[in-house]
């Protein structure tokens, strides 16, 4: 593809957009599944959350 | 508005927030994929423009990174309304979310916009009230991060940040009139009163790109939110683990 005699600057902005939105869904993602991961060793060692004890439902993050 | 208030109370549970965003999640994902791919199918067979050439074609992602950048400081500061004045559960999570995707957004439109600049301005940067003004907002993300992340007391830190992104918000008014302060930057051409100044041809891929890259900013905040909430349940767990074990440490032996 002929983008002209500014290519390379073209080339580096898309380039860049996406290796920073790369980079963010990666980190989310990777993030997402540290925290699932912390979580299901928590429960396997028997620790529950307080909401989950009682039954009721979960009105805040604990 | 009594139907938009039981939403808001419906969706300050957490539990049933992660429901709900697991089931929307996908499909704002799989919207933003589509959308981009067409717009950027739409963007390299876009045809020239008459004065920037093939440079035009930065304009595609620099134009909906900058709507973005004010777009993802405007949820920021309006989240943390939400957690001052309303105290919603999921407030202070929505703003700690957003704050490192719209620092990224801003750090996207910086950059695109200095590598437009060098070929047509021929200058990667120049001390413009609009970009000078985009950097500071760049930096008053930077500073939200910091600030929460310097506070070991959460709440604490939930509330001086939301106190900082309010007082921030004065930035975008002055990014949005930047351009009438002897600017090098061109005026709006899209958001403005009376239609847009832009070629279909032109303004089309450039609404695609912007709905796209908007979709995708969505599914980025989910997913972060989704994780802040599992974070802040490992946090309570852990402290129920601790409360466990000194309940037991206290009990006599034998």
């Amino acid at each position: 593809m002929d983008l002209g005699p500014h290519a390379a600057f073209i080339w580096a902005a898309y380039g860049v957009v996406a290796v920073v939105l790369t980079a963010l869904v990666a980190w989310l993602v990777l993030d997402g599944r540290h925290q699932q991961q912390l979580i299901d060793e928590l429960e396997a060692r028997g620790i529950r959350r307080r909401s989950r004890r009682n039954g009721a439902p979960n009105q805040d993050f604990g | 508005m009594i139907a938009m208030q039981t939403l808001t109370q419906s969706l300050a549970n957490p539990t049933r927030f992660m429901q709900l965003s697991g089931r929307l999640l996908p499909w704002i994902s799989c919207l933003a994929g589509v959308l981009l791919a067409i717009g950027l199918y739409m963007a390299f067979t876009a045809p020239l423009d008459y004065q920037q050439g093939h440079a035009a074609k930065i304009m595609f992602v620099h134009v909906p990174s900058a709507w973005l950048a004010m777009a993802g400081y405007a949820l920021v500061a309006a989240s943390s309304f939400g957690l001052l004045v309303f105290r919603h559960p999921l407030a202070d999570v929505s703003a700690k979310a957003a704050a490192p995707i719209g620092a990224a957004f801003t750090f996207l439109c910086l950059v695109t916009g200095s590598l437009w600049g060098k070929p047509m301005w021929g200058a990667f940067w120049v001390w413009d009230p609009r970009l000078t003004s985009v950097l500071i907002l760049f930096f008053l993300y930077l500073g939200l991060i910091a600030l929460r992340s310097s506070i070991e007391d959460e709440a604490l830190a939930a509330k001086l940040t939301a106190v900082l992104a309010l007082v921030g918000i004065v930035m975008l008014p002055v990014i949005k009139f930047s351009v009438e302060w002897n600017s090098l930057h061109q005026p709006a051409s899209v958001m403005r009163l009376g239609a847009p100044t832009i070629h279909p041809s032109l303004l089309w891929p450039l609404l695609v790109m912007a709905v796209g890259m908007t979709a995708l900013f969505a599914a980025l905040h989910l997913k972060a939110m989704r994780n802040e909430i599992l974070r802040r349940r490992v946090k309570a767990l852990r402290t129920v683990e601790v409360e466990n074990a000194g309940g037991l440490a206290g009990q006599p032996a034998g």
